[in-house]
């Protein structure tokens, strides 16, 4: 058996597209959470409540500046252990959903940042007419500047995203052993002589999967763009 | 011949839409406007003129309330105007209002900016806030532009579309700042057209403009600004032959040069 089919054998017993596959659920699922507590975070950063901003800026600085591995454990540690919240009897399933809600978290200040990049992106005078028809500011929000901000925030917001797919590996950090990262290590400790080509599998595999999300982020906010 | 005589009513028997009483406003130790005081009658057109940095615009961005005022009453509709919140804005419903930059929505369509505020305040339903809007578009003559986006027409054009957008919300008073400022000169008379329009139908108007020939046709009453004081108000016919302070005669030679 020569190289290439030794490796062969070694991928048909490894469950690398399973593996994958756990790390793209996980993005989804995160990618929603931040997704919507971020454009929360982003709404009332332009609220015209102080204490709204204060909050927001609050939230937004603490999951911004806080490395993703110590939100992660600290997941573990505070959420799980300290406080007892148990999300399944199913130790595997428990992790997962500490997994998405850490990642959901701390990208969903990303997403915020992203948004207010956005926000900026939209001159005031659209806001001032919202409101001057009679809008009240949370419909002048919704309706006008943020779904502007977001065709202006798409590029940013995409890079989010592929930031967040390739943070899923971090989801060991809490015990999520079925993904890409705790795959990887596993089997390069069993099949040291191709640690190369494991490597080069999954380097090759997240690239697969992130260029279309470029492209399609690139592609969407170029025709999404606002004209003005 | 006296209006009184021509349209069976006269201004002064007409109620105040707008009544400013004793308003200051300060930016920083700017004093913007500086204890101005105004009442605006039902059907009345007051065109509001001086130089830049006068206040023009801070006075008409304060009666909806777009600017908070540090001192003094604004009363709108018999209604002193609320604090920030859900009464705001239904006062601003009843408020037009059209800036120098349009600020049509750039995201929607013609027809959905139109729209938008009869769907969203009044809740009218979405078929006749559309048949409502195709008349007004047809009135100030876009009624072709109204599936295309903002940035797809002309200045002259997005200016009638944002005053097609106003009068979709039945307003009592329409505030214009500098609505043909932005615009190239072969557009201007498009939008004046319609201003005209919209006062010979009685529409009540305050209108921030430094087109003197719109003044002198349309307005029942200039008033003139310098330094955030209400310096003069009277005829335009008054105002444009025998101005009473030296700023305003300054003010007309500059304007009446060019
Ligand atoms: N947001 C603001 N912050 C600070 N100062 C301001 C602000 N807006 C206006 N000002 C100042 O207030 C004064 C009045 O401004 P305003 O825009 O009302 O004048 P205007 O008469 O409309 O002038 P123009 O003819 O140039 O439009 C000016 O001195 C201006 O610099
Ligand atoms: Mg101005």
């Amino acid at each position: 058996m020569g190289f290439l089919g030794g490796y062969g054998q070694v991928l048909a017993d490894s469950s690398v597209l399973g593996a994958f596959w756990v790390n793209i659920t996980l993005t989804f699922w995160s990618a929603i959470i931040a997704l919507v507590l971020g454009t929360a975070a982003a709404a009332m950063r332009i609220s015209p409540f102080t204490s709204f901003r204060a909050v927001s800026t609050l939230f937004v600085n603490i999951f911004r500046d806080i490395p993703l591995t110590v939100v992660m454990v600290m997941m573990s540690l505070v959420v799980s252990m300290a406080l007892g919240v148990q999300f399944s009897n199913d130790l595997n399933l428990d992790a997962y959903v500490l997994a998405v809600i850490g990642l959901g978290l701390y990208h969903s200040a990303f997403v915020a940042e992203a948004l207010r990049s956005g926000v900026n992106t939209v001159p005031l005078g659209q806001a001032e007419a919202a409101r001057a028809i009679g809008l009240t500011f949370s419909q002048s929000a919704s309706l006008v500047v943020l779904p502007q901000a977001f065709r202006g925030a798409i590029a940013p917001l995409g890079n989010t995203l592929i930031a967040l797919i390739k943070n899923t590996t971090v989801a060991t950090a809490v015990g999520v052993a079925a993904q890409t990262s705790g795959l990887m290590k596993g089997m390069i400790e069993i099949h040291a002589n191709y640690v190369f080509a494991i490597f080069m599998t999954f380097a090759l595999g997240y690239v697969i999967i992130v260029i279309p999300v470029g492209l399609a982020t690139t592609a969407l906010s170029r025709r999404l763009a606002v004209k003005r | 011949m006296t209006v009184q005589e021509a349209d069976g009513w006269s201004v002064a028997d007409a109620p105040v839409i707008v009544s400013l009483q004793n308003v200051d406003k300060y930016f920083g130790p700017v004093h913007v406007l500086n204890d101005v005081s105004l009442d605006v009658a039902q059907g009345e057109v007051v065109v509001v003129i001086g130089p830049s940095g006068s206040g023009k615009s801070t006075l008409c961005r304060a009666i909806n309330r777009l600017e908070p005022i540090d001192s003094g009453q604004i009363i709108v509709n018999g209604q002193p105007l609320p604090e920030e919140g859900k009464q705001l804005a239904l006062l601003r419903a009843e408020v037009g209002m059209v800036f120098q930059s349009f600020n049509l929505f750039a995201h929607k369509t013609i027809l959905d900016n139109v729209t938008l505020g009869p769907r969203k305040v009044r809740k009218t339903p979405k078929a006749d806030a559309e048949k409502e809007a195709m008349a007004l578009l047809e009135r100030v003559g876009i009624k072709d532009q109204a599936g295309k986006l903002p940035a797809q027409l002309s200045g002259g054009q997005q200016q009638r579309a944002a005053i097609a957008r106003a009068l979709a919300m039945h307003p009592k008073l329409m505030l214009f700042d500098e609505p043909t400022s932005a615009l190239d000169p072969e557009m201007i008379n498009e939008v004046l057209d319609v201003m005209v329009d919209l006062a010979k139908n009685n529409m009540t108007m305050i209108v921030v403009t430094h087109e003197m020939g719109f003044a002198r046709r349309v307005a029942d009453r200039v008033v003139f600004m310098s330094d955030g004081c209400l310096l003069e108000q009277a005829t335009p016919e008054e105002f444009f032959t025998n101005p009473q302070t030296d700023r305003a005669k300054d003010f007309l030679a500059k304007i009446l040069q060019h």
